[in-house]
């Protein structure tokens, strides 16, 4: 299968401006990998290194073996959705989704077909001879997707596809770009800034933060396992609750720490070099944290947020910012109750005094789990 | 604004408007008028505004005696010829600019637009010597190639300025389709740009029609265009209002109704961006 | 930033037009600034000799280069005068909506596109000839005597006709720009209850610096380079009192054969140019970033 895509040692400097110091990435022949991170942090311009648009200043890239860093675009095999979708606004939707094609001269007829083919795969048979002015934010993007699949690349590009698109169409294009990829199985990598769209879309997550790779994994072992405070705190929303704690011993069963208030936890990680005293973060979901009665964390609530389905209690504790705790959806607490928090030791993460995460004791059992049930037969290309 | 303002003061900003627009025109008004009356009338006082003896033979006249029609197609010549080749030169210098920016391009685009600001008094004498020289006095091509030169600068300015507006990514789609540079100028940038490169062309045909210093010093008779014929009326013999004006009114009228469908392109074009 | 690939493309896709305004820049600066230092005259060719900065000394101490340098500022100046202040005005009037403001503008427009030939003829004889002008017939009709324009005021006349040529431009330029005001800066200054002239002293008019000096650094470049309607009416008399720095050129050099003078004259014009050059180019140059 082609699509494997290796990176090495990729650098991108404009003048003194280091955008992206040095990249070490492998992406698998198939796999739908997400670029996520702040705004700034290169992950848009790391797409397009990939796709050719722009030149690396050092280092190489790798498409099936092949080095194509000094080819231009054309010459990659590589297909690229906009994120303002890009479509020729003086050709109809035929012309666009074919025009890759016509570029590659493949005779008129073939063309035809497969523009067709690639028109009712997305539902745009009816507007074929449309120009894109008359169509909407989603058709438009569709013949976006079009485009890109008709030429059937190695790898597919996405660079925030999804973002100047209203909710309700986020939602449904997200889904139908899943199941893309689960019928086309070709590689895809995609960018966003929307941890969400990351966490449901990826097989693996590269978590960008001001050029370097914080850390790359799947989707679960990211939320379960992240490795430092920044990935912590970018993945899942709402974002993680941070506490200054204190060690008080640190053994074979894992580390004792102080929080604030007093109340003593003991965290299942590997103690490393940690003596008591030393100063430490503890890191808590606001899924993991539950009103209850005999709760380590005591404070006042804020603000409460009611979804109906789950409410978020806003929780003001002493020396800390505002602590979000999940509730439950017929969560009865009121502003200004009085409320204490129970932490279960196993959800927690402890990251010392550079931010970096103490591993585990044990992994989640999910963490490695792949999304799609291994194919007793390969998938066929949609043709 | 949307609320409607008072009677008494729309009533009065429509009359200073309408004031003011009619002494504006008058001279270009009064000129049309002249070239309907016979010599007489023409130079007769009192003026006569609207009843006097309508007639059209300034018209047949200005092209007997003086076949104003060669003129006018040296004035066609020259403005399509000069305008069109300097779309040859600066279509892709502007692509350059406005697609593949270097270091230099914003120096290298001002230094061209201050070759636009140098006097031609400053050129005048090496220029008469050269063409005097070498044949070129009094020819369409030497005086294309003066045209082509001064405007050349504001073609690549304007073309510029209008393909910075087609949005990169477009043109990215279009590599990343497997256009090769020629085929996406070919096939994505040129239909795109076509409105804006139809504005150049009309503004620059105006400005080379109009052109008042080259076209009087550098031609004589075989390639000497309008602007060189009605300046052959300052010393003219006998009665010669009526042949003016209607010798005016032929050289002025095409490029009247093309300016006025070009105000936007003139302050594009001719303010070089300080002004939005 | 382009790609390595597209860079090399870009400077061949630029290089002629560079090149070719280049030579255009250097070729005829540089022969004029040889010929400067040249005794040469057309009448005496053949006979030419190193002469030094002797025909910048006469040309600089020469009163008709005084009477030219001085009726070129005045040329210059009057018409900005009247163009700034007079485009300003239509601006403000053509900003409102009235029945027709589609027409007024067009009738406003119209003399920036008539030929400077036709416009200085026109002017000369329809309008201005002392006997049977428009001109005439109007100051004799309310009882007063005629003024024969280019004897008594030759710079003037031609200064109005200018003038009449280039206020389309200037009120093109200031209107849009005076569109481009926000909205909603007008509506805050009623709520406040901004007096008209308050509002236009201390809003409009400093919105409209930027655009005011845009016209007039353009206008100056363009109108000390004014020509043809001098060579048109009065062909730089009577005496000197409509010749300006280009008109005095082109006398000494094709009317005097005077080359060498002439070139020396022509490189006082560029400098002169030059000044107004940079500080055109600077503006242009900080917009260009934004």
């Amino acid at each position: 299968m082609t699509g494997r895509i290796v990176l090495r040692g990729v650098n991108k400097t404009f003048g003194e401006h280091v955008i992206i110091p040095s990249i070490d990435l492998e992406i698998e022949a198939g796999q739908f990998v997400v670029f996520v991170g702040p705004s700034g942090c290169g992950k848009s311009t790391l797409l397009r290194l990939i796709a050719g648009l722009e030149d690396t200043t050092a280092g190489k890239i790798e498409i099936d073996g092949v080095d194509v860093s000094n080819l231009p675009p054309a010459k990659r095999g590589l297909s690229m959705v906009f994120q303002s979708y890009a479509l020729y606004p003086h050709m109809s939707v035929r012309g666009n989704i074919g025009f890759g094609l016509k570029m590659a001269g493949m005779p008129k007829e073939a063309i035809r077909q497969k523009v067709e083919k690639a028109a009712s795969v997305l539902n745009l048979t009816n507007y074929l001879d449309r120009k894109p002015r008359q169509l909407s934010g989603g058709q438009r993007q569709r013949v976006a997707i079009g485009r890109a699949i008709v030429r059937e690349p190695k790898a597919f590009l996405f660079d925030e596809p999804l973002s100047n698109l209203d909710a309700a169409l986020r939602v449904q294009m997200r889904l139908e770009i899943a199941q893309l990829h689960e019928s086309l199985t070709t590689t895809m990598i995609y960018v966003t800034h929307d941890q969400i769209e990351a966490m449901t879309l990826a097989d693996k997550i590269v978590v960008l933060n001001s050029g370097n790779i914080e850390q790359a994994g799947s989707p679960l072992e990211l939320y379960h396992h992240p490795v430092n405070l920044f990935v912590a705190g970018f993945i899942g929303s709402p974002k993680m609750n941070f506490f200054a704690a204190q060690v008080r011993a640190a053994g074979a069963a894992g580390v004792t720490v102080a929080l604030p208030g007093g109340r003593e936890i003991t965290v299942p990680v590997t103690a490393g070099n940690l003596r008591p005293g030393d100063k430490v973060t503890l890191g808590a979901r606001p899924e993991h944290l539950m009103p209850a009665a005999d709760g380590e964390i005591l404070g006042q609530v804020a603000v409460a947020e009611r979804l109906g389905g789950e409410t978020y209690l806003y929780i003001r504790v002493a020396g800390q910012p505002l602590v979000v705790a999940q509730a439950a959806g017929n969560d009865t607490t009121r502003v200004h109750d009085q409320v204490t928090l129970r932490i279960e030791p196993e959800t927690c993460h402890l990251f010392d005094t550079e931010g970096r995460a103490l591993p585990h004791l044990v992994r989640h059992p999910l963490a490695e789990m792949r999304p799609t049930a291994p194919q007793t037969q390969p998938a066929q290309h949609a043709r | 604004m949307a609320r409607a303002a008072s009677l008494q003061r729309r009533t009065a900003t429509t009359a200073a408007g309408w004031i003011v627009g009619f002494l504006i025109f008058f001279p270009i008004l009064w000129m049309v008028l002249t070239s309907f009356k016979t010599e007489l009338e023409a130079f007769s006082t009192p003026p006569k505004f609207l009843f006097f003896h309508w007639t059209l033979e300034n018209f047949g006249i200005v092209q007997e005696r003086s076949n104003y029609l060669r003129f006018a197609a040296n004035s066609i010549i020259l403005s399509l010829g000069s305008t069109l080749l300097g779309l040859l030169f600066a279509v892709p210098a502007a692509w350059a600019m406005a697609f593949a920016p270097g270091k230099r391009t914003k120096d290298l685009l001002l230094w061209m637009l201050s070759t636009k600001m140098m006097p031609p008094v400053g050129a005048l004498i090496p220029i008469y010597l050269l063409f005097k020289n070498t044949g070129l006095l009094d020819t369409r091509g030497g005086l294309i190639a003066v045209e082509f030169l001064i405007n050349l600068p504001i073609i690549v300015w304007m073309l510029f300025t209008y393909f910075k507006e087609i949005p990169g990514e477009i043109l990215e789609a279009a590599r990343m389709d497997g256009a090769s540079l020629w085929k996406e100028i070919v096939y994505v940038l040129t239909p795109m740009a076509i409105p804006g490169i139809a504005s150049t062309l009309l503004l620059n045909v105006i400005l080379a029609w109009n052109e008042a210093f080259w076209t009087l010093n550098l031609t004589t008779t075989n390639a000497a265009p309008l602007t060189a014929f009605i300046a052959s009326y300052s010393s003219p013999e006998g009665l010669f209002w009526a042949k003016l004006s209607a010798a005016s009114t032929m050289a002025i009228a095409p490029i009247l109704i093309l300016g006025w469908f070009s105000q936007r392109q003139l302050v594009r074009g001719l303010t070089f961006g300080a002004v939005k | 930033m382009a790609t390595r690939h597209a860079s090399g493309l870009a400077k061949t896709a630029i290089a002629p037009s560079v090149l070719v305004l280049f030579l255009w820049m250097i070729v005829p600066l540089g022969m004029t600034l040889y010929f400067s230092v040249l005794n040469y005259n057309l009448l005496d060719p053949g006979n030419e000799s190193f002469a030094g900065l002797d025909n910048f000394r006469y040309f600089l101490t020469d009163p008709a280069f005084f009477a030219a340098l001085g009726n070129t500022l005045k040329l210059v100046g009057g018409v900005l005068v009247i163009t700034v202040v007079g485009g300003t005005l239509i601006a403000l009037l053509l900003d409102q909506p009235f029945f027709g403001v589609g027409i007024v503008r067009l009738m406003v427009l119209a003399p920036f596109f008539v030929m400077p030939t036709v416009s200085a003829l026109i002017w000369k004889n329809l309008l201005m000839h002392p006997v049977s002008g428009l001109f005439a017939w109007l100051a004799k009709s309310v009882g007063l005597k005629p003024i024969d324009w280019f004897a008594e005021a030759p710079l003037t006349a031609i200064s109005l006709i200018v003038a009449w040529q280039w206020l389309p431009f200037a009120a093109l330029i200031l209107l849009t720009s005076l569109q481009s005001l926000d909205q909603e800066q007008k509506e805050a200054a009623e709520m406040d209850g901004t007096p008209a002239i308050s509002f236009f002293f201390y809003i409009v008019l400093p919105h409209l610096s930027r655009a005011i000096t845009v016209v007039i650094l353009i206008e100056t470049i363009f109108l000390l380079n004014v020509f043809a309607e001098i060579l048109v009416t009065t062909g730089g008399g009577p005496g000197l009192q409509t010749t300006n720095i280009p008109f005095l050129v082109y006398a000494q050099a094709l009317l005097q054969f005077d080359i060498g003078g002439a070139s020396a004259g022509g490189i006082v014009a560029v400098v002169l140019a030059n000044i107004v050059a940079f500080f055109l180019v600077r503006m242009i140059g900080r917009n260009l970033e934004a």
